[in-house]
């Protein structure tokens, strides 16, 4: 007998890398079932706050609802605290709305970016039922295996496997590491079936979030 | 029964009774090692004990000769599964788009070029269509060493029979040749295939399923991707198409199965077949190409990828013996 199963991995992958001063946040926006593409233009990126922004990969029925449950989070943390919520605050409330769905989880692995509240880069990284962590980049969905040891490689920042843990981001500039997200997300392109289409890059800095779009290979 | 010593090496020189051989698979069988029996020209057959650390050969039998596969270790191998907790190495899979159609003077064949292992690609520019004779080509979808091996083996026995009846081959011997054998091996050599060529009495195109069935069509698609390439038949094939059309035709349908199926991409082979004269168009079309290149290059210096933490075993540890009268250091 074949039970209903709730969950589809739509596929796509999502990366961020925090700098002094800047963070960036990009996915791919191919939305996929099976062996089929459904949209070749679906964004994983959602602005929560002026200086934080979610990048979602997994499950697209899970990540639509898990957005929009933030973004009226968000809204009712304004109206009582007269402030837009800062980023540290936003990576506590993601885990805690995960973990409140501990027993029937939202299939979303996020990866959530901006600006703390002295300017730096942060990122922090999830798994599907709340497990947070601060770093300085990470990799999220089908192809973050396939980028994350470049990211380890070529970013010079302290590991975040390291013991004891080292808070720092990467001494690169905001353009180089632009272009290397840009380069790492083509080459994943190549291996991944489920990454491709186009990227969406967003960049979080003290002049605020800049977008930015480049198409990737379309089989 | 004479039976001689081992060597270091674990081979047994002597030929041994066939009830070693279940004593043997029961007994080491039973540790999460791979036995393989493999039959060996004729009446012996090589005992190959394979662990992660490689293959040993065991010993020799003097069994009758079979054909095909041996499934005598299937239950052992699924109960390794269920209550060992072993995991089955997993097939090559080719994904896939491939299609064939007639033109007026022949048939045209196409195919994509990617070879994925999973989500993963393994290979970006494999090539899928396949030689069989000089008149006869045949594209192939499914696991990759089963359509390999396949078409090698009946284009290797379709030259002989040439030189046996001194003509040319004809498509439905490579066609009958393919189904008796796929028939006989039940569906497990999981090869589906397009086959076409052009012979004394025309041109032909065949589909060949795994399970050893045929049809014979004047336009076919196979794969993961032959949907898409399909609905690209349906809506633009005529009979009689000039050789251009043709082409573009194929062309058009592996495109569709490159950009709409995630188990095809990369590139447009082609191969266009008429009386004699056939055309490989490897790389017919290269619709992929890299989109960003980093100018900056990359630079793998020793020590850029953070090292956690060391520890360094010695293998072969070295015994000082103290100063004495006539001391020697050991080694072990």
């Amino acid at each position: 007998m074949a039970r209903f199963d709730p969950y589809e991995n739509n596929g796509g992958t999502c990366v961020a890398v925090a700098g002094d001063g800047y963070c960036v946040v990009a996915a791919d926006t191919r939305l996929s079932v099976g062996y089929s593409i459904l949209s070749r233009d679906q964004s994983k990126i959602s602005e929560l706050a002026d200086k934080c922004v979610l990048a979602s990969s997994g499950f697209q029925g899970d990540i639509k609802a898990l957005q929009k449950n933030l973004a009226a989070k968000e809204l009712v943390y304004e109206h009582n605290h007269n402030k837009k919520m800062s980023c540290p605050a936003m990576a506590q409330l993601l885990s805690n709305t995960l973990y409140y769905k501990r027993f029937f989880p939202y299939y979303t692995f996020n990866v959530l970016g901006g600006l703390d509240s002295q300017g730096k880069g942060c990122v922090f990284t999830y798994d599907a039922v709340g497990s947070y962590e601060r770093t300085g980049y990470s990799a999220q969905g089908t192809g973050a295996k396939l980028i994350m040891p470049v990211l380890d490689n070529q970013l010079k920042s302290p590991s975040p496997l390291l013991l004891p843990a080292q808070d720092a981001v990467t001494p690169l500039s905001e353009s180089d590491a632009v272009d290397l997200v840009k380069d790492v997300f083509a080459s994943a392109t190549e291996r991944d079936i489920y990454t491709g289409d186009k990227l969406e890059i967003v960049v979080i800095n003290s002049s605020g979030i800049h977008r930015e779009c480049i198409e990737l290979r379309k089989d | 029964m004479k039976q001689k010593k081992r060597n270091e090496k674990g081979l047994a020189v002597a030929a041994r009774r066939s009830r070693l051989v279940s004593e043997l698979r029961s007994g080491i069988g039973g540790l999460g090692f791979w036995v393989n029996r493999l039959p060996v020209c004729g009446d012996f057959s090589l005992i190959l004990i394979c662990t992660g650390a490689g293959c040993r050969m065991v010993g020799y039998t003097d069994l009758p000769t079979k054909g095909g596969f041996d499934f005598g270790l299937c239950r052992r191998n699924q109960s390794l599964v269920e209550k060992g907790g072993l995991k089955i190495p997993g097939f090559l899979k080719t994904g896939t788009t491939i299609v064939g159609l007639v033109f007026k003077d022949g048939v045209v064949l196409g195919a994509d070029t990617r070879a994925t292992e999973g989500p993963i690609v393994a290979d970006k520019n494999c090539e899928k269509i396949h030689f069989m004779a000089p008149n006869i080509y045949c594209c192939g979808a499914g696991t990759a060493a089963d359509t390999e091996a396949v078409t090698d083996m009946v284009s290797s026995q379709l030259q002989l029979h040439r030189y046996a009846t001194g003509r040319e081959s004809r498509v439905v011997t490579a066609l009958t040749l393919l189904k008796s054998h796929l028939f006989k091996y039940q569906g497990h050599v999981s090869a589906a295939l397009v086959l076409g060529g052009v012979d004394c009495t025309g041109p032909h195109l065949h589909t060949v399923y795994p399970h050893g069935s045929t049809d014979t069509l004047p336009f076919a698609t196979m794969g993961s991707g032959s949907l898409a390439a399909m609905s690209v038949f349906e809506s633009k094939y005529k009979e009689g198409l000039t050789r251009e059309e043709g082409i573009k035709l194929v062309a058009e349908a592996i495109s569709g199965g490159i950009f709409n199926d995630l188990g095809s991409g990369s590139n447009v082979d082609v191969c266009v077949i008429t009386k004699g004269k056939t055309e490989y168009l490897r790389n017919y079309l290269l619709p992929n190409p890299r989109t960003y290149v980093s100018s900056k290059g990359y630079s793998f210096t020793k020590g850029q990828t953070e090292i956690l933490s060391t520890k360094i075993t010695q293998l072969k540890p070295k015994v000082e013996v103290a100063e004495g009268g006539d001391a020697i250091a050991m080694e072990e």
